[in-house]
């Protein structure tokens, strides 16, 4: 565990406070467009900051279209989009 | 006697008028020499263009001189600022008329570069020097009274914004503060030293327009000058291309900082200082507060409401696209997905026609509200129509969230994917349920030969050629114009129609190109849930309040952000008018 760089997520916590309030409910993955065609889930992105996977996470974000869906039926309000644009910042 | 009509106090007043025509001059060899090329032959070639030559002369005196915009929109205003505009600018042409009609004192000849030099400040001063004749005497002083109304009444604003119809006004530093006070203290002063002759107040006159003149280019009175130009750049058709070069910087120093948008703008009830106002995002420009403009251009809704009220059209929406396009994210995109997707693919399943007259794009918002989609359709299943679904089982976006974020770029992978499914299709007609998408196709997208229509439109033009029967119910509507039908493209009274045929229709209380967003917008990234529940909340307040039992829009994100806090229902116009059908 030790070995987990978690600078990336640790960063994102300070500038998006509302990452820690996500329950994993999935719903940004069932309705994402991308989701649809490619293996983007939102909520697998998070765990694979919280695993220090950046690199990964970053090549999953590539395939977003920054529609928005997620944000909207996100049941605890979470700013998806703009959590995914200051992944890349 | 002297030999030249001069005295020492008109002195103050030309250093100042030297130092503010050097200053404009400059500038203006700037802000061209930052066009980019193109724009700069572009904007040269507009002003020898008859068609808008003409315009620019119009603009040039019906917004500079006469504010008709502000005429409209609130008639004390108008008057306010067109007096002490039209007031100065008559003073000083019918000084320059008397120059070449009225002797100077007798005996005095002035010949050469004095003579020019006694010309520079001899209208702004010569009742001290010569006695006009009783009709320009008669002019001169109404256009004086004129100016100082303007300014009892720009006073009378200062102390309580209310009464003139103003909630809330632009909160100033010390140096706008100053020329202000500077700017209403000129012309009581030339009127009492023209009265009485009294050598302080003329002195008193020339040192406030010094001040005035000097401060001019640090503060929001810069916009004087400026506007004429801009109006020039605007009729050449510009575009914003960087945030603070060129085409947008004489945008920045035109706003003057009135404060008309923040009364427009939807986050003016998160905050009371309502710093995320287009007002105050051209004053970060110009104090070149790079971080906080920022800050502002990804909060805004992008709503155009500001630019809609704007009394000098400043493009404020444009310039906060090119502030977001400065934005280094680094998301590389990586959309080679696209390739698998194709309109047979998206068939799989459905039974359809091969030649389809009209096309649906129900677009992703629209796939988050499926109510809309069958009841569109419903529809086009009842007028017998032959259609085809774009997206049936989830396409890709249109690209304008990606547009939003500045990436314009990357939107043109979404933008040539779906034109590609579009044309092969071969349908003669797209029909779009949602605005957004509806803004990106209109301008963005090349279908040639393609006609677009949002389904407003399209089910206003069933209606009214008989394919579609509908009954008048008695429910009371209230319509919401979602900003990118409205504001953007002027659908204002296809809706009103459709509604007009499936029940009452009651009036919002702001309506059309005052609508008030519903704070659902993708235009912003950084407001959170709760500062858009609050906007939500101050737009369902309006909408409400005729009391009408269902309120409709056109927009699926107006629709699920609106179904969350109204007291009423909410339901799309596809959706009314399915309750309504006949056959």
């Amino acid at each position: 565990m030790d070995s987990v760089d978690l600078t990336t997520f640790n960063r994102l916590k300070e500038t998006n406070p509302d990452v820690n309030t996500c329950i994993a409910c999935g719903s940004c993955t069932a309705t994402c467009t991308a989701g649809n065609f490619t293996e983007m889930s939102f909520r697998r992105l998070l765990l694979m900051l919280q695993r220090g996977k950046e690199a990964e996470a970053k090549k999953m974000i590539q395939h977003c279209m920054l529609c928005g869906k997620c944000t909207l039926v996100c049941p605890r309000g979470i700013n998806i989009r703009k959590i995914l644009l200051d992944i890349t910042r | 006697m002297n030999q030249y009509i001069f005295h020492p106090f008109v002195l103050p007043f030309v250093l100042g008028m030297a130092f503010v025509l050097t200053y404009c001059l400059v500038g203006l060899v700037r802000v061209i020499s930052q066009l980019p090329k193109d724009d700069r032959q572009k904007f040269l070639r507009s002003l020898v263009t008859p068609k808008t030559a003409w315009a620019n002369i119009r603009d040039l005196f019906g917004d500079c001189l006469f504010h008709v915009k502000i005429w409209k929109r609130n008639p004390i205003l108008g008057y306010m600022h067109s007096a002490i505009a039209f007031g100065w600018f008559m003073i000083i042409v019918i000084g320059h008329v008397m120059l070449f009609t009225l002797k100077p004192l007798e005996g005095v000849e002035v010949e050469g570069f004095a003579r020019t030099f006694t010309n520079f400040y001899y209208p702004i001063f010569y009742k001290h020097f010569a006695e006009e004749t009783p009709v320009f005497a008669f002019l001169m002083d109404f256009f004086l009274i004129m100016i100082i109304t303007g300014i009892f009444i720009a006073v009378v604003k200062k102390v309580y914004s209310g009464v003139v119809g103003v909630k809330h006004v632009t909160k100033f530093g010390f140096a706008d503060n100053m020329i202000r006070f500077a700017l209403w203290t000129i012309f009581p002063f030339r009127l009492i030293a023209e009265k009485t002759d009294i050598m302080v107040f003329w002195w008193l006159y020339s040192i406030d327009l010094m001040i005035f003149m000097c401060m001019l280019p640090f503060t929001r009175y810069m916009h004087i000058p400026t506007e004429a130009l801009f109006i020039l750049m605007r009729h050449a058709g510009l575009n914003a291309r960087e945030p603070r070069k060129g085409y947008a910087l004489a945008q920045i120093y035109s706003c003057p900082s009135c404060g008309l948008c923040i009364d427009a703008c939807p986050m003016s009830v998160n905050d009371k200082k309502s710093g995320n106002t287009s007002a105050y995002f051209m004053k970060k420009l110009r104090n070149a507060d790079d971080a906080e403009a920022k800050r502002i251009a990804e909060t805004c809704l992008m709503c155009g409401k500001c630019v809609m009220v704007c009394p000098v059209s400043i493009e404020s929406c444009d310039i906060k696209f090119s502030q977001r396009a400065a934005i280094p994210y680094n998301i590389i995109c990586d959309h080679s997905y696209f390739d698998v997707i194709s309109t047979e693919a998206q068939r799989s399943g459905e039974i359809s026609v091969t030649e389809p007259q009209v096309i649906y794009f129900a677009g992703c918002m629209t796939q988050l509200t499926p109510k809309i989609m069958r009841s569109m359709k419903q529809i086009m299943e009842a007028a017998g129509e032959e259609y085809e679904f774009l997206d049936k089982d989830g396409g890709i976006c249109c690209g304008r969230p990606m547009m939003l974020s500045g990436k314009v770029t990357e939107a043109q992978a979404m933008i040539a994917k779906n034109t590609e499914l579009i044309k092969k299709s071969g349908a003669k007609k797209l029909v779009l349920s949602c605005p957004i998408c509806y803004k990106v196709f209109k301008d963005e997208y090349h279908l040639e030969g393609i006609e677009i229509q949002h389904h407003t439109q399209y089910i206003n033009e069933l209606i009214k050629n008989g394919k579609l029967k509908v009954n008048k119910g008695d429910v009371n509507y209230v319509y919401h114009d979602p900003c990118e039908l409205g504001r953007a493209f002027g659908v204002y009274d296809e809706p009103r129609e459709v509604l007009e045929n499936v029940g009452n229709l009651r009036k919002a209380k702001s309506e059309k190109e005052l609508s008030i967003c519903c704070g659902g917008s993708l235009g912003s990234f950084n407001l959170t849930q709760q500062e858009r529940d609050e906007i939500t909340a101050n737009s369902l307040d309006d909408l409400m309040y005729n009391h009408p039992d269902e309120i409709v829009t056109a927009c699926p994100l107006c629709l699920k952000t609106f179904a969350k806090k109204s007291p009423v229902a909410v339901k799309d116009i596809a959706e009314v008018v399915t309750d309504q059908l006949i056959n």
